[in-house]
């Protein structure tokens, strides 16, 4: 039972970014626009989030306080670099896939030489320890309380909230529909009076906010509050958009799906601590491999009956007929 | 839509409108150049205006007094680069020339340690190896792509993450390759290295010669043979190709192996490089980092506009301009500008096209205007005339 409270535990602060950045990438698709660049997204979110966590981090506000102003302050930096996107994909009608891939190349090395010109370092560590050991009160609750409110992280609690909000949104709104509607079938849209380049630039201006939410809490929730340039979000943004198609750009899909990769990786990381894989003396290479190799199978999978939006990646030209 | 302005109008004009797009293709990779590098600069003024018109001067002539390494380190990104814009010709976006790199280092390090052959053929097959280790992982995307429609982005994304984790766990696992101690692969021996051109003070060997000569056979079969223009017909319009009855399918397969096999072999390349240092060789890390060499390759298929020859010239373009980046580094500037320069390139370059061609379509529209106004109005100006408007809308 321990050893499952323990992968629980572990595997939600996991699961949340690779949630959140699904979410944002599915806010994309749907209105019509494909987003590789959701790595470069995540680490802008991340590097802000820690830049300015550092700068904050000796003012006495409590962890939890300096994760909430730092959350913001990652939305917005996710938001802003998500219009290198929405200007190039909307607006100059360019091939989505290499501005998507140029964002990816361009964060890394920014985060390095600012890095390096500044922190003398290949990133930036802080000191914040954002970790909760219990939830006063709820922690309580047999099972439950175990499985959900110890050893975890606020990011856990924010990341369902969004969930749960981004599901009304997109499914109980007037703009969800309209959203949907611009990634579906642009031009039926636009012949009953929706913006179509709007709905496109608020779907991923959202995908910026998620993203950059998600690549802080994945500085916050795996590798203890720092970032680096080098090691960056270890290919979280790429895993997301598996996540995104695996959960057929459905957000309660997607959480299952942001689990379940969520469930892999943490078994790859705690081999040691489980007697029953341990006795089996297979390399953990094999179980690093795994969140990676059920990503092709799900896919070959499920990819028959895909429910890709139908005009995703096509720029949307109104005299096109 | 320009295509169907050129098949509209008369003869000469289409000629024109070929030369203005050659002519397009060209200034959009050179606009976007000139932006990047006007942005790194920009960044350098910012790190350090005092040194920044030297720093900028090293990048820009930095690569001039070693023309050796600037070769040395573009075979590398010319084979990845060759991959990404072979599978680009077919419509298919292959960003796993990391894990096929990664493969093609694995197998040609496995052939020329594990491997007895004759010396004067064992540096041919270790190459050949890493070709097919390359080949393995291209097939993988491929066949998922083709047989099961599984999006070859995702599933090449993945084969790069596998490929790394299998090739750092399998040369750990060697005694035979591997030190322990020192995180890296033991020296290759002296015979299965790619012979060395000689040029003083650098790495350079045959592997850029053979890479440029396999760019060469590339834009050959591209241009002259009926799976070329499959391929590219495929690319512009998959329900046609399929319509006139060209094996979709199989094609893709085939373009996937053909550019995994790119990769691996630059990977080969990169491994089997000789070194200057006699004794030493090039080594492989099992570091569990993603081979850098792969993305930079996607940058350099891009910047080439996909086109085998245009490959050649923007790998050396982008391999010299990091030499002048590390360079730069004397007056305290840090090479990733380079990086950040060359994403600023693909990014406007992913653009530039589309400014050009509307620069392009400015110009044909201007020289058919003068056209009515001179001659008398024949019936394939007009009928231009009215697609460009609709073009406008």
């Amino acid at each position: 039972m321990n050893t499952i409270y323990y992968l629980v535990q572990n595997m939600l602060p996991v699961s949340i970014p690779l949630l959140l950045v699904a979410l944002g990438g599915m806010f994309t698709e749907r209105s019509g626009v494909i987003n590789i660049g959701l790595e470069g997204t995540m680490l802008t979110g991340a590097f802000a989030g820690a830049l300015f966590a550092y700068t904050i981090q000796g003012s006495g506000l409590s962890p939890n306080m300096i994760l909430l102003i730092c959350m913001i302050v990652a939305a917005v930096a996710g938001a802003i670099f998500a219009q290198l996107l929405s200007f190039a994909a909307v607006t100059m009608k360019a091939n989505q896939v290499i501005v998507g891939t140029a964002m990816n190349m361009m964060m890394p090395a920014l985060i390095l030489l600012i890095s390096k010109m500044f922190f003398n370092s290949d990133g930036i560590t802080t000191n914040v320890r954002y970790f909760i050991r219990e939830v006063p009160v709820l922690s309580g609750i047999p099972v439950i309380g175990d499985l959900f409110f110890k050893n975890t992280y606020l990011t856990v609690l924010i990341g369902f909230l969004i969930l749960i909000i981004s599901t009304l949104v997109l499914y109980k709104t007037k703009f969800g529909l309209r959203l949907r509607a611009c990634g579906e079938h642009p031009h039926a849209a636009d012949s009953v009076g929706i913006n179509v380049s709007k709905m496109r630039y608020i779907g991923v201006t959202i995908s910026g906010i998620l993203g950059g939410l998600g690549g802080y809490f994945y500085s916050v929730g795996i590798t203890d509050g720092n970032i680096n340039g080098h090691n960056g979000v270890a290919g979280f943004g790429f895993l997301a958009l598996a996540v995104m198609i695996f959960g057929q750009w459905q957000p309660i899909k997607i959480m299952f799906a942001a689990l379940f990769f969520a469930f892999l990786r943490t078994l790859a990381y705690s081999i040691p601590l489980i007697p029953f894989l341990a006795n089996l003396n297979i390399p953990t290479d094999y179980y690093k491999m795994m969140p990676y190799v059920a990503t092709i199978i799900v896919l070959a999978l499920t990819s028959k009956n895909s429910r890709a939006p139908k005009a995703e990646g096509i720029p949307f030209d109104k005299a096109q007929r | 839509m320009q295509d169907k302005n050129g098949m509209n109008s008369k003869t000469n004009e289409k000629k024109k409108f070929s030369e203005i797009k050659g002519f397009s293709s060209f200034t959009s990779a050179l606009m976007a150049i000139v932006i990047g590098l006007l942005f790194g600069f920009i960044v350098m003024l910012l790190a350090n205006p005092n040194n920044a018109v030297a720093g900028f001067r090293y990048v820009l002539l930095g690569g001039l007094g070693r023309f050796g390494d600037v070769l040395y380190f573009a075979t590398p990104i010319l084979m990845t680069g060759l991959s990404v814009a072979f599978a680009f010709k077919m419509g298919l976006f292959n960003i796993g020339a990391s894990g096929q790199y990664t493969m093609g280092m694995f197998f040609a390090l496995y052939v020329a340690f594990m491997f007895n052959l004759p010396p004067s053929i064992h540096w041919i097959v270790a190459i050949l190896a890493g070709m097919i280790g390359g080949m393995l992982w291209g097939f993988i995307p491929g066949i998922f792509k083709s047989l099961l429609n599984v999006n070859e982005v995702i599933t090449s994304i993945m084969t790069n993450y596998i490929g790394m984790y299998l090739v750092d766990m399998l040369i750990r696992s060697n005694e035979a390759m591997y030190i322990p101690s020192m995180t890296r692969t033991k020296y290759i021996p002296q015979h299965v290295q790619i012979r060395s051109l000689g040029i003083a003070g650098s790495n350079v060997n045959f592997g850029v010669i053979f890479a440029i000569l396999i760019a060469i056979v590339l834009y050959i079969i591209l241009q002259k043979t009926t799976f070329g223009y499959e391929l590219k017909a495929t690319g512009y319009n998959k329900y046609a190709a399929e319509y006139a009855g060209m094996n979709g399918k199989r094609n893709i397969i085939l373009t996937m192996v053909i550019a995994g096999a790119l990769s691996g072999l630059g990977g080969a390349f990169a491994i089997l490089a000789p070194s200057e240092i006699i004794g030493s060789s090039m080594t492989y890390e099992p570091i569990n980092v993603i081979a850098v060499n792969g993305f930079n390759g996607i940058a350099v298929a891009l910047l080439g506009n996909s086109h085998p020859i245009g490959t050649i010239f923007s790998a050396l373009f982008i391999s010299y301009i990091q030499r002048g980046g590390t360079l730069a580094s004397l007056v305290g500037y840090k090479p990733e500008i380079i990086d950040l320069v060359i994403s600023v390139i693909i990014y406007f370059s992913a653009f530039a096209a589309i400014m050009s061609s509307a620069l392009g379509r400015f110009i044909t529209r201007r020289n058919k205007k003068e056209k009515i106004v001179s001659n008398t109005q024949s019936v394939g100006n007009i009928e231009a005339d009215i697609n460009n408007k609709e073009a406008e809308k």
